[in-house]
Parts: structure tokens; C-alpha cells; sequence
């Protein structure tokens, strides 16, 4: 039988407050939980959050360190900061990349072999970060930008500071150059110091002196939103925004004498060379040129690879240092000091008279060394020998002081071992001995050492081989009468904050000491007759000046003329053809300034080298004199 | 003297203000709760809203309207309502189908009408139309209701909440189901229907898993672990936390939330509005609003109590339940209990036919409650 329900409102009524209960306290309950959630949010993992946020709404931005200038001895700016032009893009600004980038190289204001690293630079930034597409550009770059403007959506001028050597090319070995941070240096750097800095030195002082001139980078926390734009900080933030000020580069007070540098590279123009000129009672250089030079703004500015290239792969070497990194053959510039190292050793005395006769052999051999003057010099001494330029005078005196005795007293002098420039890079040159050859060569006949080796060193051939600036060094020891310093291209450090200058102090090198020191004025006035004397090699170079030049003219051999044959000059390649040296001070009495040049396959010292040395002696003793 | 005055004074207004309420029709009690949440609510979305003045002063005229809705409906007779449910069940049902048809496609889904003037959510209707149909249906019936009259009242569920789900909106369907189904589990239906219809829902989730389409699988799956896709599906989850998270518990400071400012916070002014209290005014401001959830929720299931009849009854608890569940679900959501589902936090999300749908559900339930006197049972 089937009941029939009525309603009953009691028990609905009943029924209805149970579940509206148990509904209600479930919400309740429910609620609570999600208070729960909030107090784990907020209470327990707020400092989590927080950071997250913070990270969320703040970017850092860097503030880039001013870069300290470099000044020369005189005080001119030889390398400062000037704010540039740069040619920024925002690619969410573009509408139409390829059009517009196909418009810049258009209008001439991109490389078209450029375009490549371009897009590969924006796909690595952000939509609506600005990207630096070209640095430093010109004036006619800037006003056809203002031309073609309104065609470049986007594309926007923007400056900031760049490195700039207002010098251009002059001295741009020594001072070196900056450019891009790359790949290599940036896992040997502190970051944080690069910070907003794009650019590292290079070379020479910039380089060697980086950790001084670079300062520290700064930073700000600018305030973002969502989509990475920079949005006004608005008072009340719950956590401030922070920042680190940029402290400045120290400048630089260099040894440099800029418009000297600018007088060697100009004596030397069109070839290539080296001219290292110092002051010897310091160790300041004075001048370290080397030709052809190149204009280091390019490398600031981002040169294209197409210019690069054209430095990289110039066969006269652009990039080379000479003055540092070129090692040459001596020749005879080292005269004096074998000269010296045979007073010392005491295997000749300075009046003692050898008959020249245009060659020379060992006993009991048939091989002649010949003198450069085929008739030979006749009877000469020690002064006429050095006057002269006599080969086998020294061809006896290195064979009477044996290899041993030769390479000590050229090792004290400087040869075979880098001279400590505070710019670095330099080569060590050879200075042989048995030693040197036995740990160089594999080969056991190759090792051994020939009498003849010894011979030929004595006019400063064979496998020795010198750095100018070595020569200068040693030619400074010459003038010092055994005194030495370490060169140097940086005398100060200004603190750009308060001002005050830190004087380096010149850095003496251990003195040589002679047996007797009257031996020094013996060389030296033998060097003197090298510009003044009867038959002096360098007569014609220094006449008319008016002051003492002591001096010594070289001549390397590039290229080995058989023992029959002649030297002739002419009918030689010029790649061939001798390198000419010089190296002298002046005044001779007290001197203030050594010079070494050496000129690649400039032919002979007395015509080629002297004059480069003459003209550097002028420029920096004459003004005074006359 | 004058302290008995005063008090005397204020005696005679409260009574004046009781009197008038009683003359309107109107529940003192959900009226002050529902006045917090909407205040709390105008201030978050002024903050929320930023530079958009507009969008505030067009809630501020949708809340005018929705409480203009609130008195008008509280006035109409429960009969009325009970004699209107099926008509507008049906004029619900037609216009979903007209929205299926013709309707404008917004975020992609296509949930609105446009009614030249304004435009219209015909599913947001059905929050109201299911629970009235539903009770209607059940309410001259003895109770608990037998088989047949549930099935009735699932089909009076289930035709529409298809329709909306296959908008798709889930939120709004999920939402609708809940406000059909909590009138059959008030009208008493046997725990057994009830484990019956939690077995069969689990037997669904494979099905729906189907079923649903390719955002909605993501966002359950980035729920799970929202790190997965941190700047896609992820996002909203992660950044809303981040944002509750870093408030703390005095938040930091009203209009000062870095996350809801710097615009890291989605649809801030709309579903993830909680999540810029949580940021601006902290755990206490947290703590203060689902406080006064919690007041409206109770007070309206005190009032659905206390009618007299079975279709208030049934229709005044169905509207506080669903009340809870749109928080519950919203403030789930946006601190990472619940997948992202279109659900705004009620009263304070920016949104106008949800402002107005709610608002006239407490009309509804006022005016339901004002009458428990006057209509017997029956």
C-alpha cells in the first residue's frame, strides 16, 4: 500500500534549521580556513613575499663611474670623457624592424655589414629596453639623423660619455685605448665595479692602470611596473628604493710629454719605428712612439669589423708597440757599453791601439768578419773605435772577453730582461750566452756555442736582440754614469674627490758600480766624438746644436750578405734593407734626456736615425738654450 | 537632566529608523552588514582602479542601482515571486539561448547581450532564476522531496548551467548549480541522494576533464604547481599571493600596494580585488572583510530561518549560501586553494550585473523575511 505524504511543517521546519546548521557552520567553517590561508601568507611566509615583491617593482639601474683623465707632465688632457652621441633603438617603438633597419642603412647611419649584430643585440634585450645600435657618432651622422627623423619611429639619439683622446693618434701606443668589455675579461673582473660601464682598457697606460682610473660604478633601484617600464616612485613606499652612489676614477699625471711625442711621431712619419726618449734622473719616458700609430678614439667609438680588420691585417702593424714589444738587433749602439765591459774586465785600456784592416778573423780560422768600411779604420783606440764605428776593434774585444764576461755585463745593463715599465707588455729581447742557446735550441748541434757566435756580438749581432726602450734604459745608465731607474709612464695619482695629487716616487734600480769610475767619462767622451770628433758617425746629424750630444749610431742587419758578395742598399727589397738606430743624451755633461730610435729598414743610424733623435733633442733642449 | 534627554532623543530615532525599515520592508541588520562590505568594497576599488576614475564612479552608480533594486524588490509580495518564478525561468532560458545564438563575444566566450544601451549577462539571471524555479518547484510538495520532484528540480538545474557552461563560463555555472542545488539540500533531500550525487560527481571529473577546455585543464594543473608556467597560466596565482603575501599584517598602506600599482596584480579591480586588500591593508583588512562576510552569510540564514513557508524558506537560504560560496570560491582562488575561475568577490569586484543580481537577491530575501508574519503556512 502506498502512503501518502502530506505536508508537515514542523518537520520541514525542522529538517530546514538542521541543514541550514550544518550549511552555515560549514561556511564558517570554511571562512576560517581561508583566514588560515591568510595568516600562512602574511604572517609566516611574509618575508618571502616581500622580497618577491620587492624584486617585482624594483630594476636596478646602474650610474657608470666617471673614468679618471689621463694628463701629461705638462698638465694637457691627453684622455677625457665627452659626452657622445649614440643611436638608440626600442623595438616595440619600430613597427616594421627590417624597414626601419633597411632606412638606417639607407641614410648611411648603419653598416650594412653591421645589421647582423644588431638584431642579434635586440633579440637579447627586451621589447621596450633602448638598444645602443651606434656610438659615438659624427656631426653628419647626427644631422642627417635629424633629417630622416620622422621615417625612424623609434630610433632615438641619446647621449652619454665616451672616452675620447683629444690627441687622436699621437702617443696612442703609450696611452693605450679602451674598448668593449669582452667575453675573456669578464670572468677576471668584479662586476659590480664595471657596473654601467661597457667599456675595459686596453692597452698601455689604460690598461695597466685600469684598477685606478676605473672607479666604482653606482646603481638606483628605479621603481618598474608590470611591463618593465620605469614608473615615478610615489611617497609612502613600504620599502625604499636603494642606491649606491659612482665613485670616480683617479686621474693620471703621465710622464708623457705630449707635444715631444708629437715631434718624434712627426720626425718619424711615413715610416716604421720606435722612439723612446727619457729623462734619466727619474726614469720618466718622455716619449714612447711608435709607427705607424692609430687613432684609439676609433676603438672607444666601436669600430666596425671591416676597420678592424684594417688595423688587424695592415702589414706595417698599427697595433704593434715597437717601442715595447719590437725586439731588433742592437748593432752598433752597444758599442759603448762593450766598451765599457772591456775597461771593466780590464782586457784593453782605452789608449790601446788596434790596427783595423777591414776584417777580421780568429785564430787559426780562415772565416773573415768584415768591417762595415771595407778599407778598414787602420790604427785606432778605444775612442776612435767608438767614433768610428769600428767592427773589428769590437770583433777582437768581445773574442778577448769571452761570451760569459759579455753577457754578465750586459745583463747588468739591462739587456735580456724586461726594464719594469709600469705599462707592462714589454718583451725581454735576447741577451745569448752558452746557457741561453743550450736551453733554447733541441737539436744537440745546434746547442753548442761557436767562438764565432761571440765574435759577432760584439757589434750587437747575432741572436742578440734589444727592445727600444731597453736601449734607452741602458743608454740612461750610460748618462747617470751607473745610476738607473725603472722607466715609468705615471708619476701621480689625483684624487678626484679632494684633489690632492700622490707623487709616485722615481724607483731606483740597483747602481752599477765601476772599478774605476773615470771609465765612465772615457765612454762618454768617446760617444760625445761620435757627434763632434773628425770622423765622427753622427757629425752631420747634430750640427748646429746647441748643446753636447753623446751618441752612437747602429746599423742591424735584417739580412745576411754572404761572405763574397757586397751590400748593396739599392738593389735590396726594402723589407731587407738594415734597421738604422740611434741612441744618445744630452747634454752630454748633465744630462736630462736619453733617446734610443730605431727606424725598420731605415738604412743606416747616422742617416736615418739620428736626425728622428736630433729633432727630439731640440724640441726639448733648445727652447731653453736659445 | 540632559543626559536623560539625549538618551531619550536617541531612543526616539533608533525607533524611527526601526519603524521606517519595518515600513520598507527592510532588514537593519543585512542592510548595516551589506553597507560595510560596499563601503570597504569603494574604497579597495578606488585604489584598485588607479587613474580609472570612471570605472569608480560606475560602480558607485551600479551600487546606487543594485540598492535602488534592493528596495523595489524587497517591496514586491513573496506571492508575486512565486507566481513570476516559472515565467522567469523560462525568459532566462531564452535568452541564454539568444546569447548561444547572437550573443557578443567578450574575452572569448560569448556571454553578453547587447541591449543597445547596456549590455547584458543573461546567465547572471539565472543565479537568481534557478533557486526561484527550484523553490517554486519544490515548495507545495511535502518534504523531504521524493524522487520524482528532485529530478525535476536537476533538470531545472541542469538545462541552464549547460547553456552557461558551454559559453564557456564556468564560474557563473558552477555558481548557478550550487544556488539550484543548496534549495534541494534545504528542502531535507536523504543523505543518500547526497552520497549518491558526491559518487556520481566523482565518477564525472574524468568526463568534465574531457569536457573542458584547454585553458580551464591549465588552470587546474597551475594550481597544482603554479611555478610550471610562471609567466603564463601561472601568473595570476603567483602574483596574487605575492601580493596578499608581502601586505603582512598591516598591509602596505591603501594605495601604496607595489604589486596592485605597478599593475603585476591582473584584473585587480575585478576577480583579484582580494588580493589588493591583502596587499594594502593586510591581514586586518583580510580579517575585517570576510568578518563581514561572515555577518551577512549569518544574519541571512537567521532571517531564511525565520520565514514561515517552504519557497522563502528555501529561496532566502539558497541566496545566503550562494552569498558564502562566492567568497569562499573568490578568496580561494585568488590565495591559492582554488583553480582560476571566473568568480568575483561579491560587493566588491568591479562588475554591474553582479552588483545588481546580488543586491536584488537581498531584496529578495528582505522582502521573503519581512513577511514571515503575514503569510501563514499553507
Amino acid at each position: 500500500m502506498r502512503r501518502v505524504r502530506v505536508k508537515d511543517e514542523v518537520l520541514e521546519q525542522r529538517i530546514f534549521l538542521r541543514r541550514a546548521l550544518v550549511a552555515g557552520l560549514t561556511a564558517a567553517l570554511l571562512l576560517l580556513l581561508l583566514a588560515g590561508r591568510a595568516w600562512w601568507l602574511q604572517v609566516l611566509r611574509h618575508e618571502h613575499f616581500s622580497e618577491l615583491s620587492q624584486d617585482n617593482r624594483a630594476r636596478i639601474e646602474p650610474l657608470p663611474a666617471n673614468r679618471g683623465l689621463l694628463r701629461d707632465r705638462a698638465g694637457r688632457v691627453v684622455a677625457d670623457n665627452t659626452p657622445a652621441y649614440q643611436l638608440e633603438l626600442v623595438r616595440e617603438q619600430v613597427g616594421d624592424l627590417d624597414a626601419t633597419l633597411a632606412r638606417l642603412v639607407g641614410f648611411g647611419l648603419l653598416d650594412p655589414d653591421d645589421t647582423g649584430r644588431v638584431r642579434q643585440l635586440l633579440r637579447s634585450r627586451r621589447a621596450f629596453e633602448a638598444v645602443p645600435i651606434r656610438l659615438q657618432i659624427t656631426d653628419a651622422d647626427i644631422a642627417r639623423y635629424a633629417v630622416h627623423r620622422h621615417e625612424l619611429p623609434g630610433v632615438a639619439l641619446e647621449t652619454r660619455m665616451a672616452r675620447h683622446y683629444p690627441y687622436g693618434s699621437v702617443g696612442a701606443h703609450a696611452l693605450g685605448y679602451v674598448g668593449a668589455i669582452g667575453e675573456d675579461d669578464l670572468a677576471a673582473i668584479d662586476q659590480t665595479r664595471y657596473f654601467g660601464t661597457g667599456v675595459i682598457g686596453k692597452l698601455g697606460v689604460e690598461r695597466a692602470w685600469e684598477d685606478e682610473l676605473l672607479g666604482r660604478g653606482g646603481f638606483r633601484e628605479v621603481l618598474v611596473n608590470a611591463a618593465g617600464r620605469r614608473v615615478e616612485a610615489r611617497n609612502g613606499d613600504a620599502l625604499p628604493l636603494r642606491s649606491r652612489m659612482p665613485e670616480s676614477g683617479h686621474d693620471l699625471v703621465l710622464t708623457l710629454d705630449i707635444e715631444l711625442q708629437r715631434v718624434a711621431e712627426a720626425a718619424l712619419a711615413g715610416r716604421r719605428g720606435a722612439v723612446v726618449a727619457l729623462e734619466p734622473a727619474t726614469g720618466d719616458v718622455l716619449v714612447l712612439a711608435s709607427t705607424p700609430s692609430f687613432d684609439p678614439n676609433g676603438f672607444a667609438r666601436g669600430l666596425s669589423r671591416r676597420d678592424y680588420l684594417a688595423l688587424t691585417e695592415d702589414p706595417n702593424l698599427p697595433l704593434f708597440n715597437r717601442a715595447l714589444r719590437g725586439t731588433y738587433p742592437p748593432g752598433s749602439t752597444i758599442k759603448p757599453l762593450m766598451a765599457l765591459a772591456g775597461l771593466e774586465y780590464a782586457v784593453i785600456e782605452p789608449e790601446e791601439r788596434v790596427w783595423c784592416r777591414g776584417h777580421y778573423s780568429l785564430p787559426g780560422s780562415r772565416h773573415q768578419f768584415r768591417d762595415w768600411r771595407r778599407e778598414g779604420h787602420g790604427s785606432v783606440d778605444m775612442r776612435d773605435a767608438v767614433m768610428q764605428s769600428c767592427d773589428v776593434y769590437f770583433y777582437r774585444l768581445a773574442h778577448a772577453l769571452g761570451i760569459e764576461r759579455v753577457h754578465e755585463a750586459m745583463r747588468r745593463m739591462g739587456f735580456g730582461a724586461p726594464t719594469g715599465i709600469d705599462i707592462g707588455g714589454e718583451r725581454s729581447g735576447i741577451m745569448p750566452s752558452p746557457q741561453w742557446k743550450k736551453e733554447t735550441f733541441s737539436q744537440p748541434e745546434q746547442q753548442v756555442w761557436f767562438p764565432g757566435e761571440t765574435v759577432i756580438v760584439g757589434i750587437g749581432q747575432g741572436y742578440w736582440t734589444a727592445t727600444p726602450l731597453q736601449l734607452a734604459h741602458a743608454t740612461a745608465l750610460l748618462a747617470l754614469r751607473g745610476r738607473h731607474f725603472r722607466p715609468r709612464l705615471v708619476r701621480g695619482v689625483i684624487d678626484p674627490v679632494t684633489g690632492a695629487t700622490r707623487e709616485i716616487p722615481p724607483q731606483p734600480l740597483p747602481a752599477v758600480e765601476l772599478r774605476d769610475h773615470a771609465h765612465w767619462e772615457v765612454i762618454v767622451e768617446a760617444m760625445v766624438a761620435v757627434t763632434t770628433g773628425p770622423r765622427g758617425t753622427a757629425v752631420r746629424a747634430a750640427r748646429g746644436a746647441a748643446y753636447t750630444i753623446a751618441g752612437k749610431t747602429g746599423t742591424a742587419q735584417v739580412f745576411s750578405v754572404a761572405q763574397s758578395e757586397r751590400y748593396n742598399a739599392a738593389q735590396l727589397d726594402e723589407r731587407l734593407r738594415d734597421h738604422a738606430l740611434f741612441v744618445a743624451f744630452a747634454p752630454a755633461g748633465a744630462p736630462r734626456i736619453v733617446v734610443a730610435v730605431v727606424v725598420e729598414n731605415g738604412g743606416h743610424g747616422s742617416s736615418a736615425a739620428a736626425p728622428v733623435a736630433r729633432a727630439v733633442f731640440d724640441a726639448w733642449l733648445a727652447p731653453e738654450a736659445g | 537632566m540632559y543626559e536623560e534627554y539625549a538618551a531619550s532623543r536617541t531612543r526616539r530615532t533608533v525607533t524611527a529608523t526601526a519603524r521606517l525599515l519595518r515600513a520598507l520592508h527592510l532588514d537593519g541588520t543585512l542592510l548595516a552588514g551589506l553597507g560595510i562590505v560596499l563601503t570597504f568594497g569603494l574604497f579597495v576599488l578606488f585604489s584598485a582602479a588607479g587613474d580609472n576614475q570612471a570605472l569608480w564612479l560606475s560602480q558607485l552608480v551600479r551600487i546606487g542601482l543594485g540598492g535602488l533594486a534592493l528596495v523595489a524588490v524587497a517591496q514586491v509580495p513573496d506571492r508575486f515571486l512565486r507566481l513570476l518564478a516559472p515565467a522567469i525561468w523560462l525568459a532566462g532560458l531564452l535568452l541564454l539561448v539568444a546569447v548561444a545564438v547572437i550573443g557578443d563575444v567578450g574575452k572569448g566566450a560569448q556571454r553578453w547581450l547587447d541591449l543597445g544601451v547596456m549590455r547584458f549577462q543573461p546567465s547572471e539571471l539565472m543565479k537568481l532564476a534557478v533557486p526561484l524555479a527550484c523553490a517554486w518547484h519544490l515548495h507545495a510538495r511535502p518534504l523531504p522531496p521524493g524522487p520524482g520532484a528532485i529530478a525535476v528540480a536537476l533538470g531545472l538545474i541542469v538545462v541552464p548551467v549547460a547553456l552557461i557552461a558551454a559559453q564557456p563560463d564556468l564560474g557563473t555555472a558552477l555558481l548557478v548549480a550550487a544556488s539550484g542545488l543548496l534549495v534541494l539540500l534545504l528542502a531535507g533531500i536523504q543523505t543518500r541522494y547526497i552520497a549518491g550525487g558526491f559518487v556520481a560527481g566523482a565518477a564525472a571529473v574524468p568526463l568534465l576533464w574531457l569536457v573542458m577546455h584547454d585553458y580551464q585543464r591549465q588552470r587546474v594543473l597551475t594550481l597544482l604547481d603554479p611555478q610550471s608556467d610562471p609567466l603564463g597560466a601561472g601568473y595570476h596565482i603567483i602574483q596574487s599571493q605575492i601580493a596578499i603575501g608581502s601586505g603582512g599584517v598591516f598591509g602596505k598602506g591603501w594605495m601604496n600596494g607595489s604589486q596592485a600599482q605597478l599593475e603585476f596584480l591582473p584584473e585587480r579591480s575585478t576577480d583579484f580585488i582580494f588580493a589588493v586588500v591583502g596587499e594594502e591593508l593586510g591581514l586586518l583588512g583580510v580579517l575585517a572583510l570576510l568578518g563581514a562576510y561572515l555577518l551577512i552569510v549569518g544574519r541571512a540564514l537567521v532571517m531564511a530561518v525565520q520565514c514561515r513557508d517552504a519557497f522563502a524558506r528555501l529561496l532566502a537560504g539558497s541566496i545566503a549560501l550562494t552569498f558564502a560560496i562566492y567568497v569562499l570560491v573568490n578568496a580561494g582562488m585568488v590565495m591559492g586553494l582554488l583553480p582560476v575561475v571566473g568568480v568575483p568577490l561579491p560587493l566588491v569586484s568591479y562588475g554591474g550585473t553582479a552588483m545588481v543580481t546580488l543586491l536584488t537577491g537581498f531584496g529578495i530575501l528582505m522582502s521573503l523575511h519581512a513577511r514571515r508574519q503575514l503569510l501563514g503556512s499553507r
